[in-house]
């Protein structure tokens, strides 16, 4: 980044090439929406370029980013028009199948049910996922997907290390009552 | 068993970077709550599930439209860009300022001068003693000389 500050523009290239898949997939799993995201993924990186001049390295360059990220992703949320995709049940998100049996015809190509049951898991587990409090999703996305440390997502979310730990924990825990029913097959198969 | 106070440490625990006594501690305490224990195997495989979330590729377009974006982008300014005042403005204040200057370097037009005092200023100048004499002024005699004013006809 400090490359980019002294005006190389290879350096930002560089930059964009090792960001925009990270700062894409935490955007799109915030606002469920791939346009959006890539949108919001613009935003972030033309924010970054026009602060370049401003960047002082008090802080970790992927704190700065995400912390951007973050804070449009959380605006983008609360935006009445990505609420309303979200609460859609109706409506599946972009990217997402319908969970109503769509297969009406015996396939018998090997491996489609358990590709159709895959989707079905992830959706599931996605739909899980976007019923946390945006906080706490925030935190599980950037702890579980970023794997940034507890003090960057800390610095991120603005809060201390102890909070976003307590937070993690209550996101982890809502997680593990709402896909028990996967946990369980999961325990299941174990066994088996 | 309580075990608010175990959360943080747990989370720690589960991503591997409790210290060796943090360690030790947590591994205690689930050998003793079976809440936890299940807890702490639920969570291990929550995280592998979570791991099966599809990742999305930047579409094709996305470099190229931010590219256009960042070629519209204003070069900043420095500071001195910042304080100095644009050519065109710096070049019509000198020109206003020079021009006030000349203006103000100008002789005094000649106007018309003082208008000579006319006949009745000059009456008026003549009169100026008696009109100073407060004795004559306080002599309201002269008064009685007036004719009698006509009484008001009542209908």
């Amino acid at each position: 980044m400090l490359d980019v500050k002294a005006g190389d523009a290879t350096s930002f290239e560089l930059l964009l090439h090792k960001y925009r898949a990270p700062v894409i997939n935490f955007l799109y799993r915030m606002v469920r929406d791939r346009a959006a995201a890539e949108d919001l993924a613009q935003e972030v990186f033309l924010r970054v370029y026009r602060a370049r001049k401003e960047y002082a390295p008090s802080a970790k360059f992927t704190t700065w980013m995400f912390r951007i990220a973050t804070n449009l992703a959380l605006n983008a949320v609360r935006d009445t028009r990505y609420r309303q995709a979200e609460f859609s049940i109706d409506h599946p998100a972009d990217g997402e199948e319908s969970v109503a049996p769509s297969v009406s015809l015996p396939d018998r190509r090997p491996g489609i049910e358990h590709e159709l049951m895959q989707r079905d898991r992830a959706a599931f587990i996605r739909r899980a996922i976007d019923t946390l409090p945006e906080k706490q999703r925030a935190a599980v996305l950037l702890h579980k997907y970023q794997e940034l440390d507890y003090d960057e997502i800390a610095k991120i979310l603005q809060c201390s290390e102890s909070a976003l730990k307590s937070t993690l924990f209550r996101a982890y825990e809502t997680l593990r009552v709402q896909l028990a029913p996967l946990l369980a097959q999961s325990q299941q198969g174990i066994q088996d | 068993m309580n075990c608010n106070r175990w959360e943080s440490r747990l989370i720690t625990y589960m991503d591997g970077k409790a210290s060796g006594a943090e360690r030790r501690e947590v591994e205690a305490h689930i050998a003793a709550c079976a809440a936890c224990r299940t807890r702490v195997k639920e969570f291990g495989a929550l995280w592998g599930m979570l791991d099966e979330m599809p990742a999305v590729q930047p579409s094709q377009a996305f470099d190229a439209q931010l590219r256009a974006r960042i070629a519209v982008e204003p070069a900043p300014k420095s500071f001195w860009a910042w304080i100095l005042p644009p050519p065109r403005l710096a070049f019509s204040v000198s020109l206003l300022l020079l021009f006030s200057v000349w203006l103000s370097s100008l002789p005094p037009a000649p106007g018309p001068g003082p208008a000579a005092p006319t006949e009745a200023e000059f009456k008026m100048i003549n009169d100026l003693p008696v009109l100073e004499n407060y004795d004559v002024l306080a002599n309201f005699e002269v008064l009685s000389e007036l004719p009698p004013k006509p009484a008001p006809v009542d209908r």
